[in-house]
């Protein structure tokens, strides 16, 4: 066993650290897609769109059906082939493109069932006071889903930060790929790789102290 | 002006309503004992679609709609001329008891937020739930809950409101504080169809009561002719089991 080098590690933090903000750039603007395109996905199950139905059910299966890597070399190096207007397509867009679909897949689930746990008593009751579709989605439902979802949607914002990692096989120099350039530079991939793990984690810790506290916050004000 | 004809709903082969025909005066209020399962809860329901009834018409105040040939905006129509207090309260739990209240004053009537609020507290002084104004549902007892649902049908100012057992979820110990709010109600000659099972309430505060079974209004009369002598025998074994 030979001993760590760490003083490469230390040296290393801030190089690393500086790849941060972009990790949690493309992780933030994917989850924001991702809810938006799953909370419409979701409506359009529920409510079951005659058409749309059918093609979310096929979206969905999909993207929950392949792997986020062979989706992701799919829209960077895949489509631009068949695509032309695609050719011009960076690595950070294909990669936010690929895990918003891929994400959006999965939380078009968990918000589907979140919207279906909001008792029947609350949409009668919107449906009684006069409420379009619409105004009960909006004022009644997805509110009580929302805190219904809560839980499971940072889980996946966490599975997100952690999956922006596969961004580097598109050429994209993020917390990875910066970390993989560095050991190949001085051959101690385990210091490089130990160190890039430890930043992933902390950034996870971190979500998680503010998830809990969010929850803290929800729980009173639906607490029966 | 309530006017309902040939109203018939029903759940596969089980026809739980049997051409209703029914009509109510303005400032009426209607009471509706049964026995359970006749079909009380569905009349209501169907008169502001919560349930699609198959055939019939319904009239209430200017809006008149044929079941079976209903457009979503005849449906929203319908049920701006109606107000529902449920038997479990169904209060938004997302909202405090105010916005329970000034909800539908802005979404379905388009008033601004800051004169739905105003009057959303007259309206809980009037229920004695000054204090609660911010007070999420799940804070409430249930009489304060319920007092909440009467509030909220109140603001909508229906052209009928429609109560379908407001007490028998209720502890006991509520019971009382409920049915007063509700005679207040009465009282302001609100045109309201109530379904319960408080005999003495009804006799109280209804100027006419139906006997539904089976799907069918089986006799009708002012409370004092239909408690003390009812003329079908259906009737009276029913009032039998009850009083
Ligand atoms: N959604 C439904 N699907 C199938 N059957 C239903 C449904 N709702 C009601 N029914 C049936 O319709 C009949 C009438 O029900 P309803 O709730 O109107 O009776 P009710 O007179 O209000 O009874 P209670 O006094 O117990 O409240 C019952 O036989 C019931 O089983
Ligand atoms: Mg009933």
């Amino acid at each position: 066993m030979r001993p760590l080098d760490l003083d490469y590690m230390l040296g290393l933090v801030p190089v690393l650290l500086k790849y941060v903000p972009l990790t949690l750039a493309m992780a933030s603007v994917a989850m924001v897609l991702a809810l938006l395109l799953a909370s419409l996905m979701a409506i359009v199950r529920v409510m079951r769109v005659p058409l749309l139905d059918g093609l979310t059910q096929v979206f969905i299966s999909f993207f929950r059906g392949t792997p986020l890597l062979v989706q992701l070399f799919l829209f960077y190096y895949g489509l631009p082939q068949v695509f032309s207007f695609l050719t011009a397509i960076n690595g950070v867009t294909a990669a936010i493109m690929g895990i918003t679909l891929h994400f959006a897949a999965y939380m078009a689930e968990s918000i589907r069932a979140a919207i279906l746990g909001v008792d029947r008593s609350q949409w009668e009751a919107a449906r009684s006071v006069g409420m379009t579709t619409a105004q009960m989605m909006r004022r009644i439902i997805l509110p009580q889903a929302a805190r219904i979802a809560a839980p499971t949607l940072v889980n996946y914002f966490v599975d997100i930060i952690k999956s922006t990692s596969l961004a580097f096989t598109l050429g994209v120099t993020e917390l990875m790929g910066a970390a993989q350039k560095e050991a190949a530079g001085s051959f101690l991939y385990f210091e490089a790789f130990i160190l890039v793990a430890i930043i992933y984690w902390v950034i996870v810790e971190a979500l998680t102290v503010v998830q809990r506290q969010l929850e803290a916050r929800l729980g009173k004000a639906v607490a029966r | 002006m309530i006017s309902v004809r040939g109203l018939t709903k029903r759940f596969g082969d089980n026809t739980v309503l049997d051409g209703i025909d029914l009509d109510i005066r303005s400032g009426e209020r209607v009471a509706i004992i049964g026995p359970s399962g006749t079909g009380k809860s569905t009349l209501l329901r169907s008169l502001n679609f919560l349930e699609k009834p198959d055939e019939g018409t319904i009239t209430i105040g200017p809006v008149t709609v044929d079941a079976r040939r209903l457009r979503v905006a005849e449906e929203l129509a319908l049920r701006r001329q109606t107000s529902f207090v449920f038997q479990n309260y169904a209060l938004f739990a997302n909202m405090t008891a105010r916005d329970n209240i000034a909800e539908g004053l802005i979404t379905v009537r388009g008033w601004d937020r800051a004169r739905a609020n105003a009057r959303a507290e007259e309206i809980l002084a009037t229920i004695g739930l000054a204090d609660k104004a911010q007070s999420y549902p799940a804070a409430l007892s249930g009489g304060q809950q319920q007092r909440v649902g009467i509030g909220r049908a109140m603001a909508a100012e229906a052209e009928i409101m429609l109560i379908d057992e407001p007490t028998s979820a209720l502890d006991p110990e509520w019971v009382d504080e409920v049915l007063q709010l509700l005679k207040r109600v009465a009282d302001a000659r609100q045109t309201m169809l109530i379904v319960t099972h408080e005999m003495q309430f009804a006799r109280d505060i209804a100027d006419r009561v139906l006997f539904m079974d089976g799907g069918r209004i089986v006799e009708q009369g002012p409370p004092e002719r239909m408690f003390s002598d009812p003329e079908d025998p259906r009737t009276r074994a029913f009032l039998r089991k009850v009083l």
